[in-house]
């Protein structure tokens, strides 16, 4: 679907009007890329982060491929593999510390994309599907991730590994062998990593598939704006090309520069020291830590030192992990307020920026050993991301008076470079 | 039905976390060896920064203290002899140097265990057959390999440089049982304070070709610029390369900003 005045696709070149007939790829990019796809006019730099998620997408899976070219996923070789690459491969270091940093990248436009739409109401109706299945996303990057730092088989992969399936033997009786199932073992060894890279290999063909979805739903009622107005007539909108193909493209050029100075300047900030060692099961990391992007989890994970009810603490701290990302699921009817923007929710706004710096704080507690103060900070960190998610925004939604609005999407963009009657000088 | 279901798992998570932080003492159990322990000092080498470069003369001077010190105990498994024209030696000098060393092989005409000249294509051999032998001749320690050392550790370069400048008598101050035990030897920089390699490099312990004076200090900052290079050979490349396509993509994103004004001018918004 898309608007009644969405430009109609007419080719012209014989050659286009033939393949229009017989399978009409053009006609299906045009429709949704290209001149006849309407796109709000107002919408600002935040709204760069879908395409760069994908672009960075891309990326992974062509280094990620090449990289599979020269890798062997055997616990006797992998480790010299990944450093034959680095030393012997024609730019393999190039490859290899880009697919490295790209994984950081994902996960660095794909945050700035969530709370984008935390802030701008983007997961509430009529765009609910496009938010759970951006959810979706979300958890296959987290699984690929996560099988994709153990295949160098360092001492970090290995720890990690070891500490992540352990969190299902927390479950009560079937957790233990849910472990070994996943493992494939009882510790992780050649089975676990041989499968590790099969789905390593496969999961990032899922996420490109429910990509698709994801933009197919966000196609149905078009990309919600900084207003969060629904698009009323043509005026609001403009045609996604050339407006936004240009807008993006200065957006990725500024994403490759970042992901440049970080790959070819400062590989290793990101990274551990430890998985430069090789995996050794006897000899255990004094701090076992994730990558950076699953800190506020692993946080939240540690924050549960006590055994309330006849739940013991690591089963808590397993759930509540768990739980802070499924309950995203939940947000589209958790808020139940009509007005999408944090720009015209005086009280909501307030408590978006908290839950920022709520979740910086949970990553600062999550890379820091269990000593006080980090304790405390991650228990009192953890009660606000919960307390904010099902308790502070059902009341907020409901109590909170929303800021007057315009009454379209032009209204509002011709309101913020009207003069300013105050400001313009007594003669003009 | 989602508000008020979603409300009670989360007060049930808040009373856990609430009761977690009153059962969780706030005071740390103290921890004599964090104020013994050392942090590393900066070691600055000609491979740091944006616009490195290789300190070739350096790099050979310290790759003849691994061959004459760090070797008969650490392995570079991953360096092949070839790799080090990279440091400024002729393909003739490279073949040469790996004669010198004999690699693991076996009899050509009767298949036993045997060994054979080093050729540029081979490893830098092990000084251990296994990790059982290493182990029983290092106080049950076995001495790591040094191909990726400089990038294995916390603190880098530094750590490495100050460890092997930073052996000395305990404090007197040190508790009984942060005491070096048998065969271990006081270091401040190593984490555990206490580590089995004795203090490996002493004044003039080898001579160096070029003349430069074979102190402590000099002979760690040589070895520690060698390491760096062998963990990773590419890292002058890197960053050279990085710069071409940093300033490829600033002209391009130029263009783009360029371009995206120009289409934007006639639409407000």
């Amino acid at each position: 679907m898309s608007f009644p005045w969405a430009k109609p696709y007419e080719p012209q070149h014989p050659l286009m009007k033939w393949m229009d007939e017989k399978l009409p790829i053009p006609r299906l990019v045009y429709n949704a890329t290209g001149p006849g796809y309407p796109v709000p006019r107002n919408l600002n730099y935040f709204w760069n982060f879908g395409v760069l998620a994908g672009a960075a997408l891309m990326i992974q899976i062509i280094t990620g491929i090449i990289l599979a070219m020269h890798y062997a996923a055997n616990v006797g070789v992998a480790f010299n593999s990944v450093e034959h690459i680095m030393r012997d491969v024609n730019a393999g270091w190039f490859i290899r510390y880009a697919h490295m940093n790209g994984a950081s990248m994902f996960f660095i436009v794909v945050y700035l994309h969530i709370f984008r739409g935390l802030y701008y109401g983007s997961y509430k109706a009529p765009r609910e599907m496009v938010w759970l299945l951006g959810v979706v996303i979300f958890l296959l990057m987290m699984a690929t991730a996560f099988m994709g730092y153990v295949l160098p088989w360092g001492q970090m992969s290995f720890w990690g590994a070891q500490v992540i399936t352990g969190f299902f033997s927390a479950i009560p009786i079937v957790g233990e062998p849910v472990r070994q199932w996943l493992l494939g073992g009882f510790v992780p060894d050649n089975a676990t990593l041989n499968r590790f890279f099969s789905l390593h290999y496969l999961l990032p063909f899922v996420i490109l598939g429910v990509i698709i979805l994801h933009i197919w739903a966000l196609h149905i009622p078009g990309s919600n704006n900084p207003t969060g107005i629904e698009v009323k007539d043509e005026q609001d909108t403009v045609p996604f090309h050339p407006y936004y193909t240009a807008k993006d493209g200065f957006g990725l050029g500024i994403f490759l520069l970042v992901f440049v100075a970080l790959t070819f300047f400062s590989p290793n900030m990101l990274g551990h020291a430890d998985n430069y060692i090789p995996a050794n099961s006897l000899s255990t990391p004094a701090h076992i830590v994730p990558e950076w992007y699953f800190l506020p989890f692993y946080a939240i994970l540690k924050a549960f030192t006590f055994n309330f009810l006849w739940i013991d603490a690591k089963l808590w701290g397993v759930i509540a992990m768990f739980a802070s990302i499924a309950l995203l699921f939940f947000l589209p009817w958790l808020d139940s307020s009509p007005i999408k923007s944090s720009t015209y929710r005086p009280l909501y706004r307030w408590f978006f920026w908290v839950l920022v710096a709520d979740v910086l704080l949970l990553g600062v507690c999550g890379m820091m050993p269990a000593e006080q103060p980090w304790v405390i900070l991650s228990q009192l960190g953890s009660i606000y991301y919960f307390a904010h998610f099902l308790v502070i925004l059902p009341i907020v939604s409901r109590i909170e008076r929303p800021l007057p609005m315009p009454n379209s999407i032009t209204e509002a963009v011709l309101a913020k470079h009207a003069p300013d009657a105050a400001s313009v000088p007594a003669a003009a | 039905m989602v508000r008020p279901l979603g409300f009670l798992v989360g007060l049930g998570f808040i009373t856990a976390l609430v009761l977690a932080i009153f059962t969780t003492p706030l005071k740390n159990e103290p921890n004599v060896a964090y104020s013994f322990v050392k942090e590393p000092r900066h070691l600055k080498l000609a491979s740091d920064g944006l616009v490195p470069h290789w300190d070739k003369a350096q790099l050979q001077r310290g790759m003849q203290v691994y061959k004459e010190v760090c070797s008969a105990c650490h392995s570079l498994n991953l360096v092949a002899f070839r790799n080090i024209q990279d440091l400024g030696y002729t393909e003739g000098q490279v073949k040469t140097f790996a004669k010198g060393f004999q690699v693991p092989s076996v009899n050509p005409d009767t298949g036993e265990v045997a060994t054979r000249d080093g050729l540029a294509s081979d490893h830098f051999p092990a000084p251990y057959a296994n990790d059982v032998a290493a182990r029983a001749a290092n106080n049950n320690a076995i001495p790591p390999d040094l191909s990726l050392i400089t990038k294995a550790r916390e603190g880098g370069k530094d750590y490495i440089y100050s460890l092997l400048t930073g052996y000395q008598n305990p404090p007197a101050n040190l508790p009984a049982e942060l005491k070096p035990g048998t065969g271990l030897h006081y270091n401040p920089y190593f984490p555990n304070l206490n580590l089995a390699m004795a203090k490996p490099l002493n004044d003039g312990q080898v001579t160096y070709a070029d003349g430069t004076k074979a102190s402590v200090d000099q002979m760690a900052k040589d070895v520690t610029a060698f390491l760096v290079w062998t963990a990773e050979p590419k890292l002058v490349k890197r960053v050279q390369v990085g710069w071409a396509v940093f300033f490829f993509l600033l002209i391009f994103t130029v263009l783009a900003y360029l371009s995206y004004r120009n289409i934007w001018a006639d639409k407000k918004h």
